[in-house]
């Protein structure tokens, strides 16, 4: 049996304003594959390239040239709304300052994506709790952002990213904000998450938190490279 | 998104920010409330002036026949008795709008009773002539038809005669003279007042016409059954036209006038008092259009000038929401729903004020009001569509943020 890849890049490359003197070469014929259930980070100095490498990933943007292919799917066919139904059903994201809606309490901050799927309020509320069981914040579903840690905030955070289910769970900096003690948390929650089938893709300049991933891609110049298994 | 979610999302930013809602829709509920007290103010004065001016009688033709021309004299109207009862019964029987035809002719004599006497007018009529010039009787039972028939000398006395000629005695019964001719007096005129040009519309009397023609009109050389006038009421006033119409094409029919000939009559109808009313009411229109259109104008670029704002505070909300799967059209369906709330919500308690204001003003002033549901039903449509209408541009703004530039904003 072939392996399934979830994420599989060829020759991608964006290129920002091209044909003029400010042009940058931002990611330069990437080839990447990533099988489901993997957790793979990806590194890099700032303005190498990773976050538009990751909002490729993310279909948040659309490649100059190349293909690629989202879970099989080939993204550059597909216009704004058909990107957002993509986003929907294959990624969950992470973000560096969890980019939580400080008005709604933590439950209907992880609903909230599944109101773009037209589920049922009540199937919303239940896998809503269900997800924050999963992360670990079963009792604090009716506080609000404010009242919730900077761990506790990006647990909710990575709750929603979970709450489609999406084969794709794709982090930017998700330590970033927090300190050594709580990222380490979140860190063994992603293990946790890999062990129990998820693909995790890992966007961080740290090497310390690459490292708790299964395999390490660094960007250089807009180049990635293959530096394999964490040592 | 489902409409109820879309509905729950606008709701929940709206209440976060309820002053500033409520603020927005003021300029509509304003608007609206004004449209409605003065739609309904203006409607009910159109209303009085209706009545007031069909109580003119403005539903009505009058046909004098053609002015003569004698050897390059031309004699005034009327002069040429070219008119017959014959055309007054062919124009009843021919066009169906025409409710009320009366043939008609005139004259003036001087009045006797006992020592008083009075220089009046006098009108030979048909039974039509009362309710065309909307004659009301305020003793006796008038003309019956047998009078008509009958040729009697039987007379209807307008107020200013009865007053000159009775004073504080019953007119009614009485026996009076127009010129030598002895008439009874079987009816007086409830009082019209003064009519549009200030003359007194009560100084006069009718009798049949066939009397009239017998024992006042003076010459004996007319054509049988020659007549003066005729005036046709016509049952709704649209249809002046087309009548004033149909009845030349039939009169040059009967009078066998060749085509490009000067007709021998003249259809007149009160045209002065349809214009106005024409007029006053499009005037009226215009004005109550400018108000409501000005408010909601007002009101709607207050609406735009919030969701903008509320666009540019909410940019990494969208940018989220489009990570985690909102679509374009989710984020522009999200934000009109908020504007069309904000205006639909001014235009429900505009609507409330105005209705309740309109009442206000017909219990505590003279003004006659008239509460139309129709003018609300399409106040709270405009409200609506102002929201809509103004709502479209932040809200497509907000669906063409591109998302990755929305998360990264910053503030």
């Amino acid at each position: 049996m072939s392996t399934h890849y979830v994420i599989e890049t060829k020759a991608l490359s964006k290129i920002y304003h091209p044909g003029t003197q400010a042009e940058v070469v931002a990611l330069d014929k990437v080839d990447l594959k990533i099988a489901a259930g993997e957790f793979i980070a990806i590194t890099g100095a700032s303005g190498s390239g990773k976050s538009t490498l990751m909002n490729l990933i993310g279909c948040l943007d659309k490649p100059s040239s190349g293909t690629y292919l989202c879970d099989g799917i080939d993204v550059s066919t597909l216009d704004r709304e058909a990107l957002a139904k993509l986003r929907l059903e294959k990624l969950g994201f992470v973000f560096q300052g969890f980019n939580l809606l400080s008005r709604m309490d933590a439950l209907h901050n992880v609903m909230m994506p599944l109101a773009y799927a037209n589920q049922p309020i009540s199937v919303r509320e239940s896998l809503a709790r269900e997800a924050l069981e999963a992360v670990g914040l079963k009792d604090r579903g009716t506080h609000f952002p404010g009242e919730l840690s900077g761990g506790q905030q990006q647990r909710v955070a990575i709750a929603r990213a979970l709450i489609n289910k999406p084969p794709i769970i794709l982090a930017d900096e998700p330590t970033g904000a927090l300190d050594s003690r709580t990222g380490e948390e979140i860190l063994v929650l992603f293990q946790r998450l890999k062990q129990e089938g998820h693909t995790i893709i890992l966007i961080t300049h740290d090497q310390q938190v690459a490292d708790r991933a299964d395999r390490i891609c660094v960007m250089r110049d807009g180049k990635l490279f293959e530096s394999g298994v964490p040592a | 998104m489902t409409l109820t979610d879309t509905l729950r999302t606008a709701v929940f930013a709206l209440r976060g920010n309820w002053l500033r809602s409520a603020l927005t829709s003021l300029g509509v509920i304003i608007g609206i409330a004004a449209v409605i007290i003065m739609v309904s103010v203006g409607q009910g004065t159109q209303a009085e002036i209706n009545k007031m001016v069909s109580g003119l009688g403005s539903n009505r033709l009058d046909i004098s026949s053609g002015a003569g021309n004698q050897g390059g004299i031309r004699t005034g109207a009327g002069s040429q008795w070219t008119l017959t009862d014959d055309d007054a019964a062919a124009i009843r029987a021919q066009i169906p709008e025409v409710q009320y035809i009366a043939a008609g002719i005139r004259g003036g004599s001087q009045l006797v009773y006992a020592e008083n006497n009075w220089s009046t007018s006098w009108q030979g009529v048909q039974p039509d002539f009362f309710d065309i010039n909307s004659w009301k009787l305020a003793q006796g039972d008038g003309l019956q038809a047998q009078d008509y028939s009958g040729a009697s000398k039987s007379v209807v006395i307008g107020e200013t005669v009865r007053l000159n000629l009775f004073g504080e005695e019953d007119a009614l019964g009485q026996s009076i003279r127009i010129g030598k001719v002895p008439f009874k007096v079987v009816g007086v005129l409830a009082p019209k007042g003064q009519g549009g040009f200030g003359q007194d519309q009560d100084d006069i009397v009718m009798v049949p016409l066939e009397t009239a023609r017998r024992r006042l009109s003076g010459s004996t050389s007319r054509p049988p059954g020659a007549v003066q006038q005729i005036a046709i009421g016509v049952t709704r006033a649209e249809d002046l036209a087309y009548v004033q119409e149909e009845v030349e094409v039939l009169m040059r029919e009967r009078h066998r006038i060749a085509p490009g000939a000067e007709d021998d009559f003249s259809v007149r109808n009160i045209a002065e008092i349809v214009a106005t009313r024409t007029a006053t009411t499009r005037i009226m229109s215009l004005l109550l259009g400018a108000v409501a259109g000005i408010s909601l104008i007002v009101g709607g670029i207050g609406i735009m000038n919030i969701m903008l704002v509320s666009v540019t505070e909410r940019i990494r909300e969208i940018g989220l929401r489009m990570a985690v799967g909102a679509g374009p059209g989710d984020i522009q369906r999200q934000f009109l729903t908020e504007a069309m709330l904000i205006s639909f919500g001014g235009g429900a308690i505009g609507t409330a004020i105005g209705v309740m204001g309109s009442l206000t003003v017909s219990k505590f002033s003279e003004l006659p009001v008239q509460l139309d549901w129709q003018v609300v039903a399409l106040a709270v449509v405009c409200s609506v569509s102002t929201g809509l209408f103004f709502g479209f541009y932040p809200a497509r703004k907000a669906s063409q943020l591109d998302p990755i530039e929305a998360l990264r904003h910053q503030g």
